[in-house]
C-alpha cells in the first residue's frame, strides 16, 4: 500500500500521519469504547478499555495512544479483545462501590454502566480492592464521591490541561490512590475555582453537582442547547430540562466558542430562573404601594402616559434604557418603539459597564 | 473583537491590558493559559497582580489611569529603536507623523514617573512586544471605564497598528465584552445615534430606509441622549417619562445617592424586569418579563458571533417576552407590527435591515453561531477583521492621544485610589447569581482589597471591618489583605448593595463616550473604633 491506509475490522481506512488508531476508526464510524481518553488533551492510556488487537503485535494495544501506521491490521472486537475488556470492567467494578446504581445520580448517564451493559458484565467477580474514603460534601456546588472513582484521571486532565487550574492530582499509592486537592484538602479549601469541568469530565458518579440528589437524574432529561447569559464570551451550554425545570447545565462539546468548557457562573448560576421572587404580574403603584394589575391595565397606563407626555412636552421628553443582557430581538424592538412610535432617539443601554 | 476566541489557543504572544480575565471572562482565560502552557508569551499590564499575571512572562503593574502614558512610551521605544512594522505603517495606515509627534514626547523616563514602573521595564515591554509576531492584544473595562476611556481605546489600536498586528489571525485588538449581549445591543441600535447595523440617524438615506421598512414617517433626525444625560435631564424636568428595561441603574451607576435622586425625579418611570430590585422601587409601573431560558432569541458575543438562545421553560405567572411587551405598547399607540416571534423579528426585519447581518438566518445558526460581517446567505461569516490590512475606511488611522490624569486623584484627605471590577463568583448586582446558594457560599459579602503594606501601615488585619469614604459617600466593610493589590490602592466590586463601591465612585465621564470613571476615584481608609 502506497498511501496512508490501515485495515480496521476488515475495512480499509485512510489516516493522516500522527492520528491514533482510535481517531482513524472514529472517522469511519467504528466505535472503539474509551474511558480515560479526554478529547483535546494528551492521552494517558490509563484505563485499558480501548485495547485492540494489532496483527503481529505480541500484546493488545491501546487505540487511544498508538499511532495508526501504514499496513496495520486491527481487530476492535475480537474474542481476545472482548475478554480483555470484560476483565478490565470487572476490575473497575471491584475498585469502588458500584453495586448501588439505584442510588447513584449518574445512573443512566454512566460510562462504566454502559460498558458493563455492552459487554454483559454482571458484577465485580474480584475481591474489592479499594479504600472507602468518605464522601466529601462540605463544598458548595460539588460533591466528591470517592467510592465511585475509577481513577481514570479525566478530572485531573480537565482541571490541569483544559481549564489550567491545577487544583487536583493523583495522591497516595496502590489501593489507597485517591484524587486529591493540594494537601488532600476539601475543594473549598484548595485552589479549586468551581468551574465544574471535572464534573463534566467524570465518566461515572464520582463527581456530581451538590443538588443532584434533589433533582431528576440527568438521564431522564431533555437536552436543549443555548447560550450562557453572563459574560461576553457567549459559551454554548446544554440545559438538561425535566418538567419544564432546568436540572443541570453542561457545556456543549465541539461547539464554538467554548469547545466544551464553562465557568462557575455558566455551569451553576441558573437557580434565579426558578426563584419564587420572580416578578409574576404587572404592578402599578398607587399611593406609594405596588398593586397587582392585568396586562391591559398596565399597558394602557404606559401607553396613555407616554402619549400624554409626548403631546405636552414633545417626543424628547421621553427616554429609555435597553438591556445588554437580553436577546437582540428585544433591543431591536425597544429602539423601534422609541424611534418609530415615540419619535425620539433617546435610547441607550449600559454599553459601558 | 477584531479576532476570534478559537485563535487564542494558537496565539504566540498576548498583550493583556486592563483585563482581569480569569474572573471576568474565565473561559477566554483558559485559552490564554492553554497557549502559555504551549509556549506562548504573555504580557499583563494591570495595577493588580491578578491570577492571569501569575502566568505572565512580564507583569507590568502600572498605576491606575496611566495607560496612555505607558502605551505612548512603548510606541516611543518602538519608533526610537526602529522596532515597528514599517511596511504595514506605510502601506496600510495614515497619520503616522502626527502619532510620532505626540508619542515622541513620552520618553520612558517621563512615563516612568506617571506610571510608577521603571523606564527599563517600559523598554523591556516594548522589546518583548516587538519580538514575536503576531501579538494578540486583549483588553476589558480597565481600558474603557475611565474619563479618558476613548483615548485609551485609540491608544491600544495605535500600538497594534504600529506593530503591524492588524488584519491577521492571532493578532488584532480584542475588547472582551463585560455583559453577554453588549455587542448585540449596540448592533441592534440601542444607542442614541444609530439604527440597527450602525446606520446613522442623522443620515437622511438611512432614515428613509427605516421609514419605509417600518411604515412610518418623520423618524427623528438628531442624535438622542446618552444615559448620563438622560439622568441629568430627569432632574431638570426635560425628561419626564423614563423607561428602564432590565438594568438596575440604582446599583450600577456611579454615585448611588445622586442616581437615586435622579430616578425619584422622574414624572413617570416604567421598569421592565425579571425581579424587583433597587431601581424598581422608584417605578410607577413594573412590567414582568420572561428571562433568558424562557424565550427564543439570539445573543451576540464579543467576537461578533450571533448564537441561539432557546426556550426551556415557561415564564412565571403571566410574565411575557420583552419583545411582546414593546409590541403591545406600539399597538396601543396606533401601530401594528408584523413580526410575532423572535425568529420573525430576526429573519424578516433585523437581518434584512442591517447589511452586515444579512446572511444570518435562524436556520443557519441551529448549531454554532455565525460571526458578522455576514452579508449574504452564502457567506461563511468573518472570524477576523481587516484581512490583509484592509480597513473599512481604506487605511488604518492613527489617532494620537495625550495622557490625562483621572478626574479625581488622591490628596492628603483622600490618599488612596479606589478601582472597581468584577469577581468570579458573582455577576453585576447579583439579581441572578445571588439566587444560587453555592455561589453565595463561595462569596457572601463584599470586601475592600488592600495591600499588605498599607494594612500594616494602618494597623488593619485581614477580615477586620473598616470604613471607606470618598467625597460622595461612606461604607463599612471587611478588609481583605492581599498581595494582589499594590500599595496606595483599594479594589472592590459592585455585587452587593450594602457595601457597594458605587456609593463612592465618581460620576466623571469620558467626554466622547460618556463612560463613567469606575476605575479611579480617591478614598480614605479608616479603622473602626
Ligand atoms: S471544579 Fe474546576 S478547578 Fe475545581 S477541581 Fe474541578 S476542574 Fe479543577
Ligand atoms: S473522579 Fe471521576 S474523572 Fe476523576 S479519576 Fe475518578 S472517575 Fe475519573
Ligand atoms: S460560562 Fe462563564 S465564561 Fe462562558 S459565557 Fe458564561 S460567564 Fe462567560
Ligand atoms: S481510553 Fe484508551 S486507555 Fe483509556
Amino acid at each position: 500500500m502506497s498511501e496512508n491506509l490501515l485495515v480496521i475490522d476488515g475495512q480499509e481506512v485512510m489516516f493522516e500521519p500522527g492520528q491514533t488508531i482510535l481517531e482513524a476508526a472514529e472517522k469511519v464510524g467504528i466505535d472503539i469504547p474509551t474511558l480515560c481518553h479526554l478529547k483535546g488533551t494528551t492521552p494517558t492510556g490509563a484505563c485499558r478499555i480501548c485495547m485492540v488487537e494489532v496483527e503481529g503485535a505480541r500484546t493488545l494495544m491501546a487505540a487511544c495512544t498508538v499511532p495508526a501506521a501504514k499496513g496495520m491490521v486491527v481487530q476492535t472486537e475480537s474474542a481476545t479483545v472482548v475478554r480483555s475488556r470484560k476483565t478490565t470492567i470487572e476490575l473497575m467494578l471491584a475498585s469502588g462501590r458500584h453495586d448501588d446504581c439505584l442510588v447513584c445520580p449518574a445512573s443512566g448517564d454512566c460510562r462504566l454502566q454502559e460498558l458493563a451493559y455492552r459487554y454483559k458484565v454482571k458484577s465485580a467477580r474480584f475481591p474489592e480492592t479499594f479504600t472507602e474514603y468518605p464522601m466529601e460534601t462540605v463544598n458548595p456546588l460539588i460533591v466528591r464521591n470517592f467510592a465511585k472513582c475509577i481513577l481514570c484521571g479525566r478530572c485531573v486532565q480537565a482541571c490541569r490541561d483544559v481549564q489550567v487550574n491545577d487544583a487536583i492530582d493523583f495522591g497516595y499509592r496502590g489501593a489507597t490512590t485517591k484524587i486529591v486537592a493540594k494537601g488532600d484538602m476539601a475543594l473549598k479549601d484548595s485552589d479549586c475555582v468551581f468551574c465544574g469541568q471535572c464534573i463534566q469530565a467524570c465518566p461515572v458518579g464520582a463527581l456530581v453537582p451538590k443538588d443532584a440528589w434533589k433533582k431528576p437524574r440527568v438521564c431522564e432529561t431533555e437536552q436543549i442547547r443555548t447560550t450562557c447569559p453572563y459574560c461576553g464570551v457567549g459559551c454554548q451550554q446544554i440545559l438538561h430540562v425535566k418538567n419544564k425545570k432546568i436540572v443541570q447545565i453542561s457545556a456543549a462539546e465541539n461547539a464554538e466558542p467554548n469547545q466544551g468548557r464553562l465557568c462557575v457562573k455558566g455551569r451553576f448560576g441558573y437557580d434565579f430562573i426558578h426563584s419564587d421572587e420572580r416578578l409574576k404580574t404587572p404592578l402599578i403603584k398607587k399611593d406609594g404601594v405596588f398593586h397587582e394589575a392585568t396586562w391591559d391595565e398596565a399597558l394602557d397606563l404606559v401607553a396613555s402616559k407616554f402619549t400624554q407626555i409626548i403631546k405636552d412636552h414633545g417626543p424628547d421628553a421621553v427616554a429609555g434604557v435597553s438591556c445588554a443582557r437580553s436577546i437582540n430581538e428585544d433591543s431591536y424592538q425597544m429602539q423601534k418603539l422609541f424611534r418609530g412610535v415615540f419619535k425620539t432617539n433617546n435610547i441607550d443601554h449600559c454599553a459601558r459597564t | 473583537m477584531t479576532n476570534s476566541f478559537k485563535e487564542f489557543k494558537h496565539a504566540k504572544m498576548f498583550f493583556v491590558i486592563g483585563s482581569n480575565m480569569t474572573e471576568a471572562h474565565p473561559v477566554a482565560a483558559t485559552y490564554v493559559k492553554n497557549a502559555v502552557r504551549s509556549g506562548a508569551k504573555l504580557i499583563v499590564v494591570d495595577p493588580r497582580k491578578h491570577k492571569l499575571a501569575e502566568f505572565a512572562d512580564l507583569h507590568v503593574p502600572i498605576k491606575v489611569g496611566s495607560d496612555i502614558a505607558f502605551l505612548n512610551a512603548l510606541m516611543y521605544v518602538l519608533i526610537k529603536e526602529d522596532l515597528y512594522d514599517k511596511d504595514f505603517v506605510t502601506n496600510h495606515t495614515e497619520n503616522f507623523e502626527a502619532l510620532k509627534e505626540v508619542v515622541m514626547a513620552y520618553p520612558p523616563e517621563r512615563a516612568s514617573d506617571i506610571c510608577g514602573v521603571s523606564s527599563e521595564t517600559i523598554v523591556e515591554t516594548a522589546r518583548l512586544a516587538a519580538s514575536i509576531k503576531p501579538m494578540m492584544l486583549c483588553y476589558t473595562l480597565g481600558i474603557t471605564e475611565h474619563s479618558c476611556g476613548r483615548n485609551n481605546v485609540v491608544s491600544v489600536a495605535n500600538l497594534q497598528m504600529l506593530l503591524g498586528n492588524m488584519g491577521m489571525e492571532m493578532g488584532g485588538v480584542n475588547p472582551l465584552r463585560g455583559q453577554n449581549n453588549v455587542q448585540g445591543a449596540c448592533d441592534m441600535g440601542a444607542l442614541p445615534n444609530v439604527f440597527p447595523g450602525y446606520q446613522q440617524v442623522v443620515n437622511p438615506d438611512a432614515r428613509k430606509k427605516f421609514e419605509e421598512a417600518w411604515g412610518v414617517d418623520n423618524l427623528p433626525d438628531k442624535n438622542g441622549l446618552m444615559i448620563p444625560q438622560m439622568m441629568d435631564k430627569l432632574v431638570t424636568g426635560e425628561v419626564k417619562a423614563f423607561y428602564i428595561f432590565g438594568e438596575n441603574l440604582a446599583n450600577t451607576e456611579p454615585d448611588i445617592r445622586k442616581v437615586e435622586h435622579e430616578l425619584s425625579s422622574a414624572e413617570f418611570l416604567v421598569c421592565q424586569d425579571i425581579f424587583e430590585n433597587e431601581t424598581t422601587r422608584f417605578a410607577h409601573v413594573v412590567l414582568p418579563a420572561a428571562a433568558w431560558s424562557e424565550n427564543d432569541g439570539t445573543f451576540t458575543n464579543s467576537e461578533r458571533r450571533v448564537s441561539r438562545v432557546r426556550t426551556a421553560c415557561p415564564p412565571p405567572g403571566i410574565a411575557k417576552p420583552n419583545w411582546w411587551i414593546f409590541r403591545e405598547i406600539a399597538k396601543r399607540m396606533g401601530q401594528t407590527w408584523p413580526s410575532q416571534s423572535a425568529k420573525e423579528l430576526w429573519d424578516n426585519e433585523i437581518s434584512v435591515l442591517a447589511p452586515s447581518l444579512g446572511g444570518i438566518k435562524y436556520r443557519r445558526i441551529e448549531l454554532d453561531g455565525l460571526q458578522w460581517p455576514c452579508p449574504t446567505e452564502e457567506h461563511p461569516g468573518t472570524s477576523f477583521l481587516h484581512k490583509g490590512g484592509q480597513f473599512t475606511s481604506g487605511k488604518g488611522h492613527f489617532t494620537p492621544a495625550e495622557w490625562t490624569p483621572p478626574a479625581e486623584v488622591p490628596n492628603a484627605d483622600y490618599p488612596y485610589v479606589l478601582s472597581t471590577g468584577r469577581r468570579l463568583y458573582h455577576y453585576h448586582t447579583r439579581t441572578q447569581t445571588g439566587r444560587t446558594p453555592g455561589l453565595n457560599e463561595l462569596l457572601g459579602e463584599e470586601t475592600a482589597d488592600i495591600s499588605i503594606s498599607d494594612a500594616r501601615k494602618l494597623g488593619i488585619s485581614n477580615g477586620e471591618t473598616i470604613r471607606l469614604s470618598s467625597r460622595r459617600g461612606s461604607i463599612s466593610l471587611k478588609a481583605r489583605v492581599t498581595q494582589e493589590v499594590p500599595e496606595n490602592m483599594v479594589w472592590m466590586a459592585f455585587h452587593f448593595r450594602d457595601a457597594n463601591a458605587n456609593w463612592l465612585t465618581n460620576p466623571a465621564f469620558d467626554p466622547y463616550t460618556l463612560t463613567a470613571e469606575y476605575k479611579a476615584c480617591a478614598v480614605k481608609i479608616e479603622k473602626m473604633v
